[in-house]
Protein backbone atom coordinates (compact mmCIF):
# COMPACT_ATOMS: atom_id res chain seq x y z
CA UNK A 1 0.00 0.00 0.00
CA UNK A 2 1.18 3.88 -0.45
CA UNK A 3 0.18 6.25 2.26
CA UNK A 4 1.06 10.04 2.17
CA UNK A 5 4.39 10.98 2.49
CA UNK A 6 3.55 12.62 5.81
CA UNK A 7 2.28 8.84 7.07
CA UNK A 8 5.31 7.07 5.85
CA UNK A 9 7.35 9.45 7.89
CA UNK A 10 4.87 9.18 11.13
CA UNK A 11 5.26 5.09 10.51
CA UNK A 12 9.33 5.81 10.01
CA UNK A 13 9.12 7.35 13.39
CA UNK A 14 7.38 4.42 15.39
CA UNK A 15 9.51 1.74 13.83
CA UNK A 16 12.30 3.31 15.86
CA UNK A 17 10.91 4.06 19.12
CA UNK A 18 10.65 0.91 20.54
CA UNK A 19 13.50 -1.48 21.66
CA UNK A 20 14.93 -3.90 19.46
CA UNK A 21 12.88 -6.81 18.66
CA UNK A 22 9.18 -5.18 19.53
CA UNK A 23 8.47 -3.25 16.29
CA UNK A 24 5.13 -5.02 17.10
CA UNK A 25 4.50 -1.93 19.47
CA UNK A 26 3.48 -0.30 16.54
CA UNK A 27 0.69 -2.05 15.72
CA UNK A 28 -2.20 0.10 17.50
CA UNK A 29 -0.81 3.47 16.55
CA UNK A 30 -0.28 2.47 13.00
CA UNK A 31 -3.63 1.14 12.44
CA UNK A 32 -5.27 4.29 13.77
CA UNK A 33 -3.02 6.91 12.04
CA UNK A 34 -3.26 4.75 8.75
CA UNK A 35 -7.43 4.64 9.54
CA UNK A 36 -6.96 8.33 9.56
CA UNK A 37 -5.97 8.29 5.41
CA UNK A 38 -7.50 5.08 4.42
CA UNK A 39 -11.24 5.27 6.04
CA UNK A 40 -11.08 2.55 7.87
CA UNK A 41 -9.04 -1.07 8.58
CA UNK A 42 -9.19 -2.75 5.75
CA UNK A 43 -7.63 -6.33 5.09
CA UNK A 44 -5.26 -5.02 2.89
CA UNK A 45 -4.28 -2.57 5.45
CA UNK A 46 -3.93 -5.12 8.00
CA UNK A 47 -1.67 -7.51 5.94
CA UNK A 48 0.16 -3.94 5.26
CA UNK A 49 0.92 -3.45 8.64
CA UNK A 50 1.49 -6.82 9.72
CA UNK A 51 4.19 -6.70 6.86
CA UNK A 52 6.19 -3.91 8.44
CA UNK A 53 5.97 -4.78 11.59
CA UNK A 54 7.30 -8.36 11.31
CA UNK A 55 4.37 -10.34 12.33
CA UNK A 56 1.49 -12.58 10.75
CA UNK A 57 -1.91 -10.68 9.89
CA UNK A 58 -3.86 -12.70 12.41
CA UNK A 59 -1.74 -11.06 15.15
CA UNK A 60 -2.86 -7.61 13.74
CA UNK A 61 -6.24 -8.78 13.43
CA UNK A 62 -7.34 -9.66 16.66
CA UNK A 63 -6.30 -6.76 18.19
CA UNK A 64 -8.60 -4.91 16.10
CA UNK A 65 -11.73 -6.16 17.93
CA UNK A 66 -10.32 -4.15 21.09
CA UNK A 67 -9.72 -1.06 20.61
CA UNK A 68 -13.12 0.91 19.81
CA UNK A 69 -11.58 3.38 17.47
CA UNK A 70 -10.46 1.05 15.22
CA UNK A 71 -13.01 0.33 12.39
CA UNK A 72 -13.48 -2.62 10.10
CA UNK A 73 -16.09 -0.30 7.82
CA UNK A 74 -16.05 3.19 6.36
CA UNK A 75 -16.78 5.88 8.67
CA UNK A 76 -18.53 9.05 7.36
CA UNK A 77 -16.05 11.46 6.48
CA UNK A 78 -17.11 13.51 9.44
CA UNK A 79 -17.66 11.04 12.48
CA UNK A 80 -19.67 12.73 15.18
CA UNK A 81 -19.31 11.23 18.77
CA UNK A 82 -21.95 12.22 21.25
CA UNK A 83 -20.83 11.16 24.93
CA UNK A 84 -24.01 10.13 26.84
CA UNK A 85 -21.50 8.61 30.47
CA UNK A 86 -22.63 10.64 33.54
CA UNK A 87 -21.29 13.74 33.73
CA UNK A 88 -22.71 14.35 30.04
CA UNK A 89 -25.80 12.20 30.79
CA UNK A 90 -26.59 14.58 34.11
CA UNK A 91 -26.72 17.52 31.72
CA UNK A 92 -28.47 16.08 28.90
CA UNK A 93 -25.90 14.07 26.38
CA UNK A 94 -28.33 11.54 26.01
CA UNK A 95 -30.92 13.61 24.72
CA UNK A 96 -28.45 15.39 22.63
CA UNK A 97 -27.53 12.09 20.82
CA UNK A 98 -30.98 11.00 20.42
CA UNK A 99 -31.68 14.54 18.90
CA UNK A 100 -28.38 14.31 16.58
CA UNK A 101 -29.59 10.54 15.53
CA UNK A 102 -33.10 11.19 15.31
CA UNK A 103 -31.85 14.61 12.82
CA UNK A 104 -29.14 12.35 10.88
CA UNK A 105 -31.70 9.96 10.76
CA UNK A 106 -29.06 6.90 11.41
CA UNK A 107 -28.32 4.69 14.77
CA UNK A 108 -25.39 4.03 16.78
CA UNK A 109 -22.26 3.75 14.45
CA UNK A 110 -24.74 4.96 11.47
CA UNK A 111 -23.56 6.31 8.16
CA UNK A 112 -25.35 9.15 6.23
CA UNK A 113 -26.61 7.90 2.47
CA UNK A 114 -24.03 10.49 0.69
CA UNK A 115 -21.31 8.92 3.07
CA UNK A 116 -20.73 12.54 4.49
CA UNK A 117 -21.70 11.92 8.04
CA UNK A 118 -21.42 8.94 10.89
CA UNK A 119 -22.81 9.30 14.47
CA UNK A 120 -21.44 7.47 17.37
CA UNK A 121 -22.42 7.30 21.27
CA UNK A 122 -19.28 6.95 23.07
CA UNK A 123 -18.35 6.90 26.35
CA UNK A 124 -16.04 9.36 28.41
CA UNK A 125 -13.97 11.55 26.34
CA UNK A 126 -12.42 13.47 29.43
CA UNK A 127 -14.55 16.54 28.80
CA UNK A 128 -16.41 15.97 32.22
CA UNK A 129 -16.57 19.22 33.34
CA UNK A 130 -17.77 20.81 30.40
CA UNK A 131 -20.22 18.64 29.20
CA UNK A 132 -21.85 17.62 27.18
CA UNK A 133 -19.58 17.10 25.20
CA UNK A 134 -19.23 15.97 21.25
CA UNK A 135 -16.13 15.28 19.37
CA UNK A 136 -16.41 15.81 15.48
CA UNK A 137 -13.23 13.13 14.44
CA UNK A 138 -10.81 14.69 17.00
CA UNK A 139 -11.99 17.79 17.87
CA UNK A 140 -13.22 18.17 21.07
CA UNK A 141 -16.86 20.35 21.46
CA UNK A 142 -17.91 21.45 25.23
CA UNK A 143 -21.16 22.10 26.42
CA UNK A 144 -22.84 21.46 23.50
CA UNK A 145 -26.91 22.72 23.29
CA UNK A 146 -29.11 21.45 20.08
CA UNK A 147 -28.12 24.55 18.59
CA UNK A 148 -24.45 23.89 18.67
CA UNK A 149 -25.14 20.69 17.49
CA UNK A 150 -27.14 22.24 14.71
CA UNK A 151 -24.63 24.83 14.06
CA UNK A 152 -22.05 22.26 13.77
CA UNK A 153 -23.59 19.93 11.19
CA UNK A 154 -24.65 23.02 9.22
CA UNK A 155 -21.09 23.84 8.85
CA UNK A 156 -19.97 20.29 7.96
CA UNK A 157 -22.80 20.47 5.46
CA UNK A 158 -21.42 23.63 4.26
CA UNK A 159 -17.94 22.96 4.38
CA UNK A 160 -18.72 19.76 2.27
CA UNK A 161 -20.48 22.26 -0.19
CA UNK A 162 -17.88 24.41 -0.77
CA UNK B 1 -5.24 31.09 25.56
CA UNK B 2 -8.19 30.61 27.50
CA UNK B 3 -9.14 27.99 29.95
CA UNK B 4 -12.06 25.61 29.50
CA UNK B 5 -13.56 27.34 33.04
CA UNK B 6 -12.83 30.71 34.93
CA UNK B 7 -10.56 29.64 37.25
CA UNK B 8 -11.27 30.38 40.91
CA UNK B 9 -9.65 33.07 43.48
CA UNK B 10 -9.81 29.98 45.98
CA UNK B 11 -7.55 27.97 43.86
CA UNK B 12 -3.72 27.13 45.21
CA UNK B 13 -2.14 27.01 41.70
CA UNK B 14 1.09 24.55 42.04
CA UNK B 15 1.12 22.42 38.45
CA UNK B 16 -1.19 24.41 37.45
CA UNK B 17 0.36 27.76 37.97
CA UNK B 18 1.36 28.11 34.02
CA UNK B 19 -2.48 27.37 32.70
CA UNK B 20 -2.97 31.71 32.67
CA UNK B 21 -0.08 32.53 31.08
CA UNK B 22 0.83 33.46 27.31
CA UNK B 23 1.74 30.77 25.71
CA UNK B 24 1.60 28.41 28.51
CA UNK B 25 2.76 25.19 26.70
CA UNK B 26 6.37 26.97 25.19
CA UNK B 27 9.86 25.94 26.27
CA UNK B 28 10.42 29.64 26.49
CA UNK B 29 7.80 30.36 29.01
CA UNK B 30 8.96 27.00 30.98
CA UNK B 31 12.04 28.59 31.46
CA UNK B 32 11.16 31.52 32.46
CA UNK B 33 9.13 30.20 35.16
CA UNK B 34 11.70 28.06 37.16
CA UNK B 35 11.12 25.25 34.71
CA UNK B 36 13.66 22.47 34.43
CA UNK B 37 15.23 23.68 37.39
CA UNK B 38 14.22 20.55 38.85
CA UNK B 39 15.64 18.13 37.16
CA UNK B 40 19.39 19.90 37.35
CA UNK B 41 18.45 20.23 41.32
CA UNK B 42 17.82 16.39 41.07
CA UNK B 43 21.22 15.93 38.88
CA UNK B 44 23.06 17.06 42.24
CA UNK B 45 20.79 14.43 44.18
CA UNK B 46 21.28 11.27 44.81
CA UNK B 47 18.41 8.52 44.02
CA UNK B 48 17.52 7.66 47.60
CA UNK B 49 17.70 11.23 48.18
CA UNK B 50 15.13 11.71 45.57
CA UNK B 51 13.07 9.32 46.88
CA UNK B 52 13.11 10.44 50.02
CA UNK B 53 11.63 13.98 49.31
CA UNK B 54 9.52 12.45 47.36
CA UNK B 55 8.10 10.52 50.33
CA UNK B 56 8.25 13.25 52.61
CA UNK B 57 6.03 15.24 50.10
CA UNK B 58 3.25 12.25 50.94
CA UNK B 59 2.63 12.84 47.25
CA UNK B 60 0.05 9.84 46.40
CA UNK B 61 -0.69 8.57 42.85
CA UNK B 62 -3.31 10.52 41.06
CA UNK B 63 -4.78 8.08 38.30
CA UNK B 64 -7.15 6.20 41.44
CA UNK B 65 -5.49 3.92 44.19
CA UNK B 66 -3.40 6.90 45.75
CA UNK B 67 -0.09 5.10 46.39
CA UNK B 68 2.07 6.76 47.52
CA UNK B 69 4.88 7.50 44.54
CA UNK B 70 7.72 7.50 46.68
CA UNK B 71 7.65 4.41 47.86
CA UNK B 72 6.48 3.42 44.09
CA UNK B 73 9.56 4.70 42.79
CA UNK B 74 11.98 2.97 45.74
CA UNK B 75 10.27 -0.62 44.18
CA UNK B 76 12.23 -0.38 40.71
CA UNK B 77 15.71 -2.66 41.06
CA UNK B 78 18.64 -0.08 39.97
CA UNK B 79 21.28 -2.81 40.19
CA UNK B 80 20.42 -4.69 37.23
CA UNK B 81 21.12 -5.14 33.90
CA UNK B 82 18.10 -4.43 32.29
CA UNK B 83 16.94 -1.39 30.51
CA UNK B 84 14.41 0.18 32.72
CA UNK B 85 11.64 1.94 31.58
CA UNK B 86 9.60 5.10 32.13
CA UNK B 87 5.96 5.15 31.32
CA UNK B 88 3.16 8.11 31.92
CA UNK B 89 0.02 6.61 31.90
CA UNK B 90 -2.02 9.58 30.46
CA UNK B 91 -4.99 7.34 28.77
CA UNK B 92 -7.48 9.35 31.07
CA UNK B 93 -11.01 7.36 30.70
CA UNK B 94 -12.46 6.96 34.11
CA UNK B 95 -15.70 8.88 33.64
CA UNK B 96 -15.58 12.94 35.56
CA UNK B 97 -12.11 12.48 34.90
CA UNK B 98 -10.48 15.49 32.51
CA UNK B 99 -7.38 16.92 34.34
CA UNK B 100 -4.42 15.24 32.44
CA UNK B 101 -5.84 16.76 28.90
CA UNK B 102 -5.03 20.27 30.52
CA UNK B 103 -1.95 19.24 32.39
CA UNK B 104 -0.60 18.04 28.34
CA UNK B 105 -2.67 20.95 27.23
CA UNK B 106 -0.85 23.96 29.18
CA UNK B 107 2.07 22.66 30.56
CA UNK B 108 4.14 19.60 28.67
CA UNK B 109 6.95 20.42 29.78
CA UNK B 110 6.08 19.87 33.32
CA UNK B 111 5.04 16.63 32.67
CA UNK B 112 8.29 15.80 30.38
CA UNK B 113 10.59 17.07 33.52
CA UNK B 114 8.77 15.07 35.42
CA UNK B 115 9.56 12.22 33.75
CA UNK B 116 12.81 13.38 33.01
CA UNK B 117 13.29 13.50 36.81
CA UNK B 118 12.10 9.90 37.32
CA UNK B 119 14.50 8.65 34.57
CA UNK B 120 17.26 9.77 36.38
CA UNK B 121 16.46 8.17 39.91
CA UNK B 122 15.97 4.72 38.56
CA UNK B 123 18.77 4.65 35.67
CA UNK B 124 16.48 4.65 32.77
CA UNK B 125 16.95 6.07 29.25
CA UNK B 126 13.64 5.91 27.85
CA UNK B 127 9.91 7.61 28.77
CA UNK B 128 6.74 6.88 26.87
CA UNK B 129 3.98 9.12 26.80
CA UNK B 130 0.53 6.64 26.57
CA UNK B 131 -2.04 8.93 25.58
CA UNK B 132 -5.87 7.96 24.83
CA UNK B 133 -6.27 8.11 21.05
CA UNK B 134 -9.13 10.39 21.45
CA UNK B 135 -6.69 13.04 22.57
CA UNK B 136 -5.21 13.34 18.78
CA UNK B 137 -4.54 17.06 19.73
CA UNK B 138 -2.55 16.22 22.68
CA UNK B 139 -0.47 13.93 21.19
CA UNK B 140 0.63 16.68 18.35
CA UNK B 141 1.20 19.19 21.66
CA UNK B 142 3.26 16.69 23.77
CA UNK B 143 5.61 15.86 20.38
CA UNK B 144 6.06 19.51 19.46
CA UNK B 145 7.12 19.90 23.39
CA UNK B 146 9.49 16.73 23.29
CA UNK B 147 11.20 18.42 20.04
CA UNK B 148 11.36 21.36 21.72
CA UNK B 149 13.08 19.33 24.78
CA UNK B 150 15.75 17.75 22.41
CA UNK B 151 16.82 21.29 20.60
CA UNK B 152 17.88 22.57 23.81
CA UNK B 153 19.55 19.74 25.31
CA UNK B 154 16.69 18.61 27.86
CA UNK B 155 16.61 15.05 25.85
CA UNK B 156 18.78 13.43 23.88
CA UNK B 157 22.16 11.92 24.79
CA UNK B 158 24.14 13.47 27.05
CA UNK B 159 21.61 15.25 28.69
CA UNK B 160 22.69 18.98 30.07
CA UNK B 161 26.10 17.30 29.72
CA UNK B 162 25.69 14.80 32.61
CA UNK B 163 26.52 11.97 29.92
CA UNK B 164 22.96 10.48 30.56
CA UNK B 165 20.77 9.77 27.71
CA UNK B 166 16.81 10.01 27.75
CA UNK B 167 14.56 9.98 24.72
CA UNK B 168 10.61 10.47 25.17
CA UNK B 169 8.02 9.46 22.85
CA UNK B 170 4.25 10.02 23.11
CA UNK B 171 2.25 6.30 22.10
CA UNK B 172 -1.20 6.66 20.72
CA UNK B 173 -3.90 4.00 22.46
CA UNK B 174 -7.10 3.75 20.42
CA UNK B 175 -10.57 3.47 22.73
CA UNK B 176 -9.94 0.93 25.44
CA UNK B 177 -10.52 1.81 29.32
CA UNK B 178 -9.31 -1.02 30.92
CA UNK B 179 -5.85 0.41 28.70
CA UNK B 180 -5.63 2.49 32.13
CA UNK B 181 -5.00 -0.25 34.36
CA UNK B 182 -1.07 -0.54 34.66
CA UNK B 183 -0.96 -4.01 33.28
CA UNK B 184 -3.24 -3.71 30.45
CA UNK B 185 -1.83 -0.48 29.81
CA UNK B 186 1.56 -2.41 29.00
CA UNK B 187 -0.08 -5.15 26.94
CA UNK B 188 -1.54 -2.12 24.60
CA UNK B 189 1.72 -1.14 24.12
CA UNK B 190 3.59 -3.93 23.06
CA UNK B 191 1.02 -3.88 20.65
CA UNK B 192 -1.95 -6.52 21.65
CA UNK B 193 -5.27 -6.08 23.28
CA UNK B 194 -5.08 -4.65 26.26
CA UNK B 195 -5.98 -7.49 28.67
CA UNK B 196 -4.51 -7.58 32.19
CA UNK B 197 -1.27 -9.39 33.70
CA UNK B 198 -1.31 -11.87 36.36
CA UNK B 199 0.41 -10.09 39.49
CA UNK B 200 2.89 -10.50 40.86
CA UNK B 201 5.20 -9.94 39.11
CA UNK B 202 4.65 -6.20 39.02
CA UNK B 203 5.31 -3.74 36.81
CA UNK B 204 8.29 -2.80 38.42
CA UNK B 205 9.82 -5.66 38.16
CA UNK B 206 8.69 -7.26 35.39
CA UNK B 207 7.04 -4.41 33.20
CA UNK B 208 7.22 -3.34 29.69
CA UNK B 209 9.04 -5.39 27.28
CA UNK B 210 9.81 -7.84 30.69
CA UNK B 211 11.50 -4.99 32.29
CA UNK B 212 11.21 -3.20 34.89
CA UNK B 213 8.69 -0.39 34.48
CA UNK B 214 8.03 2.93 36.21
CA UNK B 215 4.72 3.64 35.48
CA UNK B 216 2.34 6.96 37.15
CA UNK B 217 -0.38 8.51 35.82
CA UNK B 218 0.06 11.92 34.18
CA UNK B 219 -0.64 14.01 37.19
CA UNK B 220 1.72 12.35 39.27
CA UNK B 221 4.78 13.04 37.21
CA UNK B 222 3.50 16.68 36.68
CA UNK B 223 3.87 17.09 40.00
CA UNK B 224 7.25 15.73 40.74
CA UNK B 225 9.06 18.88 39.61
CA UNK B 226 7.45 21.02 41.70
CA UNK B 227 8.30 18.47 44.84
CA UNK B 228 11.54 18.96 44.18
CA UNK B 229 11.38 22.50 43.64
CA UNK B 230 9.77 23.24 46.81
CA UNK B 231 10.83 20.58 48.99
CA UNK B 232 8.94 17.61 50.09
CA UNK B 233 8.37 19.06 53.50
CA UNK B 234 6.80 22.47 52.01
CA UNK B 235 5.06 20.28 49.13
CA UNK B 236 3.40 18.18 51.99
CA UNK B 237 1.88 21.04 54.56
CA UNK B 238 -0.31 22.21 51.55
CA UNK B 239 -2.46 18.66 51.94
CA UNK B 240 -3.42 17.22 55.02
CA UNK B 241 -1.24 14.48 56.87
CA UNK B 242 -0.53 11.57 54.69
CA UNK B 243 -2.05 13.28 51.86
CA UNK B 244 0.15 15.77 50.56
CA UNK B 245 -0.34 18.95 48.33
CA UNK B 246 -2.63 19.81 45.55
CA UNK B 247 -4.39 17.93 43.17
CA UNK B 248 -6.84 18.98 40.21
CA UNK B 249 -10.60 18.12 40.92
CA UNK B 250 -12.36 17.98 38.16
CA UNK B 251 -15.68 19.10 38.88
CA UNK B 252 -19.19 17.81 36.52
CA UNK B 253 -22.35 17.79 37.28
CA UNK B 254 -25.36 19.85 38.96
CA UNK B 255 -23.43 23.13 40.11
CA UNK B 256 -23.20 26.38 38.44
CA UNK B 257 -19.50 26.58 37.60
CA UNK B 258 -18.39 22.98 37.26
CA UNK B 259 -14.76 23.02 36.49
CA UNK B 260 -11.49 22.04 36.93
CA UNK B 261 -9.83 23.36 39.96
CA UNK B 262 -6.51 23.02 41.36
CA UNK B 263 -7.36 22.84 45.27
CA UNK B 264 -5.14 21.45 48.16
CA UNK B 265 -6.44 17.94 49.27
CA UNK B 266 -8.15 18.09 52.05
CA UNK B 267 -10.57 20.76 50.68
CA UNK B 268 -14.24 20.65 52.49
CA UNK B 269 -16.29 19.22 49.65
CA UNK B 270 -19.27 21.45 50.25
CA UNK B 271 -17.54 24.52 50.03
CA UNK B 272 -16.33 23.20 46.86
CA UNK B 273 -19.56 23.01 45.78
CA UNK B 274 -20.70 26.66 47.14
CA UNK B 275 -17.41 28.67 47.10
CA UNK B 276 -15.61 27.11 44.14
CA UNK B 277 -18.10 26.02 41.55
CA UNK B 278 -20.89 28.98 43.06
CA UNK B 279 -23.50 26.05 44.14
CA UNK B 280 -26.30 24.26 42.79
CA UNK B 281 -27.50 24.62 39.75
CA UNK B 282 -31.16 26.10 39.26
CA UNK B 283 -30.89 26.22 43.12
CA UNK B 284 -31.49 22.51 43.95
CA UNK B 285 -30.31 20.53 46.69
CA UNK B 286 -27.83 18.16 46.74
CA UNK B 287 -28.48 14.76 46.78
CA UNK B 288 -25.29 13.08 46.54
CA UNK B 289 -21.27 12.95 45.28
CA UNK B 290 -19.51 11.24 43.19
CA UNK B 291 -16.29 11.86 44.51
CA UNK B 292 -13.59 10.00 42.78
CA UNK B 293 -14.78 8.94 39.12
CA UNK B 294 -18.16 6.42 38.44
CA UNK B 295 -16.17 3.68 40.06
CA UNK B 296 -16.07 5.72 43.80
CA UNK B 297 -18.94 4.49 45.76
CA UNK B 298 -21.44 7.49 45.91
CA UNK B 299 -22.00 9.86 49.39
CA UNK B 300 -25.17 10.76 50.33
CA UNK B 301 -25.82 14.33 50.82
CA UNK B 302 -25.53 14.38 54.71
CA UNK B 303 -21.97 12.74 54.42
CA UNK B 304 -20.32 15.78 52.06
CA UNK B 305 -19.46 17.93 54.52
CA UNK B 306 -15.75 16.42 54.69
CA UNK B 307 -12.49 17.04 54.07
CA UNK B 308 -11.26 15.95 50.16
CA UNK B 309 -8.68 13.42 50.82
CA UNK B 310 -7.63 9.97 50.17
CA UNK B 311 -7.95 8.93 53.67
CA UNK B 312 -10.69 10.62 54.37
CA UNK B 313 -12.64 9.19 51.57
CA UNK B 314 -11.69 5.83 52.75
CA UNK B 315 -12.99 6.50 56.22
CA UNK B 316 -16.37 7.33 54.30
CA UNK B 317 -15.89 3.95 52.38
CA UNK B 318 -14.98 5.26 48.81
CA UNK B 319 -12.12 6.74 47.29
CA UNK B 320 -10.90 9.89 46.27
CA UNK B 321 -9.89 8.09 42.92
CA UNK B 322 -8.75 9.99 39.91
CA UNK B 323 -9.98 13.30 41.67
CA UNK B 324 -13.88 13.69 39.01
CA UNK B 325 -16.58 14.82 41.25
CA UNK B 326 -19.34 14.23 40.01
CA UNK B 327 -22.35 16.18 41.78
CA UNK B 328 -25.77 15.11 41.61
CA UNK B 329 -28.81 17.79 42.55
CA UNK B 330 -32.43 16.36 44.00
CA UNK B 331 -33.64 15.66 40.48
CA UNK B 332 -30.81 12.95 39.33
CA UNK B 333 -32.63 9.39 38.70
CA UNK B 334 -30.57 7.43 40.27
CA UNK B 335 -31.96 4.20 38.31
CA UNK B 336 -30.88 5.87 35.66
CA UNK B 337 -27.44 6.76 36.79
CA UNK B 338 -26.31 3.20 38.07
CA UNK B 339 -27.42 1.74 34.75
CA UNK B 340 -25.67 4.24 32.69
CA UNK B 341 -22.78 3.56 34.87
CA UNK B 342 -22.92 -0.21 34.92
CA UNK B 343 -23.28 0.03 30.64
CA UNK B 344 -20.24 1.65 30.62
CA UNK B 345 -18.05 -0.96 32.85
CA UNK B 346 -19.79 -3.59 30.90
CA UNK B 347 -18.76 -2.04 27.43
CA UNK B 348 -15.22 -1.61 28.75
CA UNK B 349 -14.53 -4.91 30.32
CA UNK B 350 -11.93 -7.11 28.62
CA UNK B 351 -13.95 -10.33 28.70
CA UNK B 352 -10.73 -11.95 29.76
CA UNK B 353 -12.13 -13.07 33.25
CA UNK B 354 -15.46 -14.63 33.71
CA UNK B 355 -16.89 -12.46 37.06
CA UNK B 356 -16.40 -8.92 35.48
CA UNK B 357 -17.34 -10.40 31.62
CA UNK B 358 -20.14 -12.09 33.10
CA UNK B 359 -21.10 -10.07 35.75
CA UNK B 360 -21.23 -6.61 34.19
CA UNK B 361 -23.20 -8.41 31.67
CA UNK B 362 -25.97 -9.38 33.98
CA UNK B 363 -26.14 -6.04 36.00
CA UNK B 364 -26.76 -4.21 32.78
CA UNK B 365 -29.22 -6.69 31.70
CA UNK B 366 -30.95 -6.72 35.10
CA UNK B 367 -30.92 -2.60 35.57
CA UNK B 368 -31.69 -2.12 32.10
CA UNK B 369 -35.28 -4.67 32.49
CA UNK B 370 -35.79 -2.16 35.88
CA UNK B 371 -34.89 1.13 33.98
CA UNK B 372 -37.27 0.28 31.52
CA UNK B 373 -40.19 -0.19 33.51
CA UNK B 374 -40.25 -4.10 33.66
CA UNK B 375 -38.27 -4.24 37.09
CA UNK B 376 -39.27 -6.73 40.20
CA UNK B 377 -39.25 -5.83 43.69
CA UNK B 378 -36.13 -9.02 43.91
CA UNK B 379 -34.20 -7.36 41.40
CA UNK B 380 -33.19 -4.69 43.62
CA UNK B 381 -31.74 -7.32 46.01
CA UNK B 382 -30.28 -9.39 42.46
CA UNK B 383 -28.39 -6.30 41.93
CA UNK B 384 -27.18 -5.68 44.94
CA UNK B 385 -26.32 -9.81 45.24
CA UNK B 386 -24.68 -9.61 41.75
CA UNK B 387 -22.26 -6.68 42.62
CA UNK B 388 -21.40 -8.42 45.84
CA UNK B 389 -20.51 -11.36 44.33
CA UNK B 390 -18.60 -10.06 41.54
CA UNK B 391 -16.48 -7.69 44.13
CA UNK B 392 -12.99 -8.89 44.53
CA UNK B 393 -13.62 -12.01 42.39
CA UNK B 394 -11.97 -10.45 39.48
CA UNK B 395 -8.57 -10.50 37.43
CA UNK B 396 -8.31 -6.82 37.56
CA UNK B 397 -10.00 -4.04 39.30
CA UNK B 398 -12.42 -3.34 36.59
CA UNK B 399 -14.90 -5.70 38.38
CA UNK B 400 -14.64 -4.34 41.50
CA UNK B 401 -14.95 -0.51 39.78
CA UNK B 402 -18.19 -1.56 38.60
CA UNK B 403 -19.21 -3.07 42.00
CA UNK B 404 -18.55 -0.79 44.40
CA UNK B 405 -21.04 1.91 42.65
CA UNK B 406 -23.55 -0.15 41.72
CA UNK B 407 -23.46 -1.62 45.72
CA UNK B 408 -23.56 2.29 47.23
CA UNK B 409 -26.56 2.92 44.80
CA UNK B 410 -28.31 0.18 46.44
CA UNK B 411 -27.26 0.62 49.35
CA UNK B 412 -27.45 4.10 49.88
CA UNK B 413 -31.06 5.03 47.72
CA UNK B 414 -32.54 1.27 48.37
CA UNK B 415 -35.78 3.81 48.90
CA UNK B 416 -35.37 5.03 45.14
CA UNK B 417 -35.06 2.29 43.57
CA UNK B 418 -38.32 0.73 45.57
CA UNK B 419 -39.96 4.46 44.41
CA UNK B 420 -38.98 3.72 41.08
CA UNK B 421 -40.33 0.32 40.50
CA UNK B 422 -43.92 1.90 41.44
CA UNK B 423 -43.85 5.01 39.28
CA UNK B 424 -45.06 4.05 35.67
CA UNK B 425 -44.70 5.31 33.16
CA UNK B 426 -40.84 4.63 32.62
CA UNK B 427 -38.97 7.43 30.77
CA UNK B 428 -39.10 7.56 26.99
CA UNK B 429 -35.88 8.16 26.12
CA UNK B 430 -34.81 4.73 26.69
CA UNK B 431 -30.82 3.94 25.88
CA UNK B 432 -30.86 0.56 24.19
CA UNK B 433 -32.64 -3.17 24.37
CA UNK B 434 -31.77 -4.98 27.48
CA UNK B 435 -29.45 -7.77 25.42
CA UNK B 436 -26.13 -7.36 25.01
Amino acid sequence: MTFSPSLEEKFAHLLTIYPKGRKRSAIVPMLLYAQDEVGHVSQELIEEVARRVGVEPVQVDEVIGYYSMLHRKPLGKYHVQVCTNICCMLVGGQELYDYASSKLGIANKGVTPDGLISLEEVECMGACSWAPAVQVNYDFHHNVTRERLDQLLEDIRRAQGA
Amino acid sequence: MPLYNEPSPLEVRVISQRFLLPNPASIDTYLATDGYAAIKKAFEMTPEQIIDELKASNLRGRGGAGFPTGLKWSFIPRNTEKPRYIICNSDESEPGTCKDRLLMEYDPHQLLEGMMIAGWTVGSNKGYIFIRGEFRYLIDIVDKAIAEAYERGYLGENVLGTGWNFDIYTHSGAGAYECGEESALLESLEGKRGIPRLKPPFPAVVGAWQSPTLLNNCETFATVPAVLRMGGGDYADLGTPRNGGTRLFCISGHVNKPGVYELPLGFNLLRMIDEVCGGMRNGKKLKGVIPGGSSAPVLKADECNTPMDFDSMAKLKTMAGSGGVVILDEDTNIVQLALRTIKFYQHESCGWCIPCREGTTWLKQVLTRFYEGAGREEDIELIGDLAKTMFGRTFCALGDAAAMPTMAFIDKFRDEFEAYLKTAPPPSSVPEPALV
